[in-house]
């Protein structure tokens, strides 16, 4: 390493640098002349320099002769040359973890540590310190403890910093000069006056009373140090957030006060802290705002850049508090340190009008490309929260965004572009061929494989519908030639999809399929064979199963079901409606535009919650024999929140049965009860079959009741039922403190609100990627329509809201936003009936007085059909 | 750049570089151990804000994860970084700190051969503003009086010299003086 510089060293010639031919084994034989009598100090002074040179360079030593030149060194002591004692002190520190045997300095250093001559005693502490472990701690201690309340602040000051280094290595021996500590916090000197403060804070930390005293004690007795303050700030602050204290507190007055501190540093350590305080108004930002506007005109960048940031962080959850600032942020969009000039733009973007857009997006490209990663990421952000701000300025974004893509830039910046990019699409139909042109042009020459595969994804749900499909052929083609197997795979599975869907392309298509059934990989042969065939097969619903529309079942789910089915070999075939449905539509995600965190976004693989509550009831000797779980809905209150016990209940379907899981919360101290269980007195033919009590409930520990109640068999229109429930129990009064029970308790009882099963209980949601396909593949079979007339609903968005959470089905083709100034919309829905039958809804609404709805449902089941239009009616 | 809230701590500076006008590192200083462990890490790192900053003289930027304040003079790029929430005055008094003690100590000549000629005290230096990532004292006056380090430069060299042969006499003297 060293030698390659040194080579362009004296390829530049005049710049020379004496240190540049150095060799480790030439220096380390110099060193040799420490030996000599009497000590020459310059000369010495010289080769420490270069070993500490050498060091720092990152050459490595060897213990051998690290610590042969170690011991050398420590003759070195006998001089009294001032700066080559202080180079000794620094050898001592950079070698202490490669040299063996470094604590033989000790006593030369413990009587620096306490002589005369006190430019040598800080230096001395923290080298010492530095060669110290516990065990010799504690012959040192009795100094330590002079040193801190010694009168010279920089000795004072090592000894606390030292201490404070060595709090991590023995807590409970440092804890004991916390006595020294608090008197050296009342030094005159600004630096030990912080040192004994940070001190004070990391030995107290876990006390939250103690904290709280220390705050107490200085804010009313004042600091010196700038420094000192914003560590009381920054302690404040914590203490805030964590003891939730409201804004009347002294501590949120303190921080207040600090806004006119003398010292900018405190002024803005003050308002950055009130800035990012959880749950403040906007009354208690304005002073904060206004020192930040202040700082913006500061001729200072560090100050400027300081301010902007905070002031973009404050933009984003209130905006309206930095409008304020528009104009000193305008300003500041040309400056010429490039960081605060984006943090100012992007921050007009979040509070500016529609109309400024473009004059800022102008601004901003006229230099992106100097910017660092980290900033460009911050701009994507800003756009892609403009673009659900303003739909219409997706022109200008589009094409900023395809400028930027472009550019080069690491994966973290890709993924935000490319993910605003898609959100802007799937926001907006009208962007959709610019923005799959712009994604093509990129996979082009794409390094990242989940990039590329997610916009093969992407490709292939969207472009087969566009007006031209056949010219986003060549780019997917493109990548079954030239890119690994992952990428490969996406894209056949990508042009499967074009066709499956555009008769014309079908003949084209299956020659591309044959040319990658011929591939290398085993993934992409196995998948090119497969879309082959069924695309031969020229049936509509072949495709929409198996190429449009892929399982829909849970990954965990069907792994279970697999592995149950090998270990108990049957002459069934495998039924895929065994497997219990995926709860989470997992296409649908939208991407996280909110503040992303740095880079960690960690993809959680944790079990569905239903796959956990399968398990749950699935050991319940009761629940056996009821097939697999359908459907958990999400838990709903029987009683108001603040009562003496908390009751919901989660609705648990099956093929024939439901459960009613009942989690109830004992709120009262001074009761046990047991034996706890929900009677239910159905409205219609449901049948009650079993109670699983819950055998105890103490305290503040939830516990859960079961019923299992059979679904009516003969009339399977029934879907809807009132239950009125109450809860059953003995009451064994115990001792609050305790918790030791009475010996005997009577029966009580507690009425809980009335229990409704609706029809959204019996239906799954289930997406569809492709509505139109599936909807062609149930065929009309069982297809019924009727009209019905919404009176009480005054907007289209609204009718779609209600229709969604009534049914209880998931919109498809992103057919549950309505788009604006529109009279009419068609609403499109999937799910799966209860025993596994698809059913479509299409709803047609239009708004005139009122919003009439044209209802048409298909399903394999005629029954299901009944269901569904008999509860909407 | 997230904004969750710094934990209190003295623990400030997480690095201080100085490097010449080629990126070449003439002193490294990391403070944190987690960051950038190993040498090749951290070269790359210091090339890499080199390579971002060298360019325009901007005082301040945001790489990697964090907040670097820099400042340059002739052939030296003097850098301090610390973490992405870390309050950017106090690194930049740490910065302003480091730029005067070495601006005093070196007369004035802030630039890559009379820093090399004067190592030593570059090191003592650095070794007096910051302990650990902890500011020990931001105080240029201070720093040099702790120091208490003589300048070795060309033009001073007939001075040098006569310190050199009478060096004895004068750090009595000046030992009585600090007593």
């Amino acid at each position: 390493m060293i030698k390659k510089f040194d080579k362009k060293d004296e390829e530049s010639g005049s710049g020379s640098n004496p240190f540049q031919h150095l060799e480790k084994s030439a220096v380390l034989q110099e060193a040799r002349i420490f030996n000599e009598t009497p000590i020459n100090p310059r000369r010495c002074l010289h080769i420490l320099t270069k070993i500490i040179y050498l060091l720092n360079q990152g050459e490595h030593f060897g213990t051998t002769e690290a610590t042969e030149a170690f011991f050398a060194m420590t003759r070195l002591f006998q001089s009294n040359d001032q700066t080559l004692r202080r180079m000794c002190y620094l050898t001592i520190k950079e070698m202490a973890n490669i040299s063996e045997d470094v604590i033989i300095v000790t006593s030369s250093l413990t009587k620096d540590m306490t002589g005369k001559e006190d430019v040598y005693r800080g230096p001395a502490i923290r080298a010492l310190c530095r060669i110290t472990d516990t065990t010799m701690l504690q012959a040192i201690e009795r100094y330590m403890k002079q040193a801190i309340v010694d009168k010279v602040p920089s000795v004072s000051s090592s000894a606390l910093v030292s201490s404070l280094h060595m709090v991590k290595m023995s807590f409970d021996v440092v804890k004991r000069w916390v006595n020294e500590a608090q008197e050296a916090a009342s030094s005159d000197n600004i630096m030990v006056q912080y040192h004994a403060l940070g001190l004070l804070y990391h030995l107290r930390k876990n006390d939250r009373l103690a904290v709280t005293k220390m705050l107490n004690k200085f804010t009313k007795s004042g600091l010196k140090s700038p420094f000192a303050y914003c560590m009381m700030i920054r302690i404040a602050s914590k203490l805030l957030e964590e003891t939730e204290g409201g804004h009347d507190s002294p501590l949120f007055d303190f921080i207040e006060s600090c806004l006119r501190n003398k010292h900018e540093m405190v002024v803005y350590e003050a308002a950055s802290a009130i800035v990012h305080m959880p749950k403040c108004t906007a009354r208690e930002l304005a002073p904060a705002v206004s020192v930040l506007q202040l700082f913006c005109s500061s001729p200072k960048a560090a100050l400027r850049y300081a301010a902007v940031r905070t002031l973009n962080k404050v933009a984003m959850k209130h905006p309206s508090a930095v409008t304020a600032c528009n104009l000193d942020l305008e300003n500041l969009i040309t400056d010429s340190n490039r960081s605060i000039a984006t943090l100012a733009i992007t921050t007009l973007l979040k509070t500016g009008s529609e109309s400024s857009v473009d004059r800022l997006m102008k601004q901003i490209s006229s230099f992106v490309s100097e910017i660092s990663d980290e900033f460009k990421v911050v701009v994507v952000q800003a756009i892609s929260a403009l673009c659900q701000k303003y739909p219409r300025k997706h022109s200008v974004m589009m094409n900023f965004l395809s400028n930027m893509l472009r550019d080069d830039g690491g994966f973290e910046y890709k993924r935000a572009i490319v993910d605003c990019i898609i959100s802007i699409i799937e926001e907006n139909p009208e962007s959709k061929e610019t923005g799959l042109a712009h994604l093509c042009e990129f996979i082009e020459d794409c390094e990242h494989t989940v990039l590329a595969t997610k916009i093969l994804h992407m490709l292939g749900k969207e472009g087969p519908r566009t007006p031209t499909p056949s010219k986003y052929i060549r780019f997917i083609f493109n990548r079954v030639v030239l890119e690994s197997e992952a990428v490969r795979a996406a894209a056949v599975s990508a042009l499967a999809k074009f066709g499956a869907q555009n008769d014309d392309l079908l003949p084209s298509v299956l020659v591309l399929m044959q040319r990658c059934m011929m591939d290398s990989d085993d993934e992409v042969r196995d998948r090119a064979t497969f879309y082959m065939n069924v695309l031969q097969q020229k049936q509509k619903a072949l495709n929409a199963a198996y190429i449009f529309n892929g399982l829909s079942v849970s990954v965990p789910g069907l792994e279970k079901s697999l592995h149950q089915y090998t270990l108990e070999p049957s002459e069934k075939p495998f039924d895929m409606k065994t497997v219990p449905l995926a709860t989470a539509p997992i296409t649908e995600q939208k991407t996280e535009i909110a503040p992303m965190a740095t880079s960690k976004l960690p993809e959680k693989l944790a079990p569905a919650r239903q796959d956990i509550y399968q398990e749950q009831l699935a050991a319940i000797p009761e629940f056996k024999g009821l097939g697999p779980l359908f459907k958990s809905s999400e838990p709903v209150q029987l009683t108001e929140a603040e009562t003496e016990y908390v009751v919901r209940c989660i609705k648990h379907t099956f093929a024939n049965h439901m459960i009613f899981q009942f989690d109830c919360t004992n709120t009262l101290n001074d009761q046990l009860l047991q034996r706890v269980q929900v009677q239910m007195e159905p409205s219609e033919s449901y049948e009650v079959l079993h109670y699983v009590p819950a055998p105890s409930l103490h305290y503040s520990q939830p516990n859960s009741c079961y019923s299992l109640v059979r679904l009516p068999e003969d009339d399977p229109t029934a879907v809807s039922c009132t239950f009125s429930c109450t809860m059953k129990y003995l009451v064994r009064d115990c001792d609050p403190n305790t918790g030791e029970p009475d010996d005997d308790g009577y029966d009580d009882e507690y009425v809980l609100e009335d229990l409704e099963v609706t029809v959204a209980d019996h239906i799954q949601k289930v997406l569809k990627p492709n509505f139109g396909a599936a909807w062609e593949e149930i065929g009309d079979e069982f297809e019924k329509e009727e009209t019905f007339a919404l009176a009480t609903v005054r907007t289209l968005d609204e009718a779609v809201n209600n229709i969604i959470s009534f049914l209880g089905m998931q919109p498809c083709e992103r057919s549950d936003k309505v788009p604006e100034n529109k009279n009419s919309h068609v609403l499109f829905l999937a799910g799966v009936f209860r025993g596994g039958h698809d059913v479509l809804v299409r709803a047609r609404l239009a708004l005139a007085d009122g919003v009439t709805m044209q209802v048409t449902v298909r399903s394999t089941d005629e029954n299901v059909v009944d269901v569904i239009l008999a509860s909407v009616g | 750049m997230d904004s969750a809230a710094l934990e209190p701590s003295l623990y400030t500076v997480k690095a201080v570089f100085i490097l010449d006008n080629d990126g070449n590192r003439l002193l490294s200083k990391y403070y944190d151990p987690e960051l950038y462990p190993s040498m090749k890490e951290q070269k790359n790192f210091e090339m890499n804000v080199f390579n971002k900053t060298h360019k325009a003289d901007n005082e301040i930027s945001f790489l990697e994860g964090m907040t670097i304040v820099y400042k340059s003079s002739i052939d030296l790029f003097f850098y301090v970084a610390g973490s992405a929430q870390e309050n950017e005055l106090m690194l930049m008094a740490v910065l302003n700190c480091l730029f005067e003690s070495l601006s005093q100590m070196l007369r004035k000549n802030v630039e890559k051969r009379t820093l090399l000629d004067n190592m030593d005290g570059v090191f003592l230096v650095v070794d007096e503003i910051i302990d650990g990532g902890v500011i020990l004292e931001s105080d240029p006056q201070q720093v040099i009086e702790k120091v208490n380090y003589r300048c070795v430069s060309e033009q001073a060299y007939g001075f040098v010299l006569f310190d050199y042969i009478t060096g004895n006499m004068e750090d009595q003297g000046e030992k009585r003086q600090l007593l």
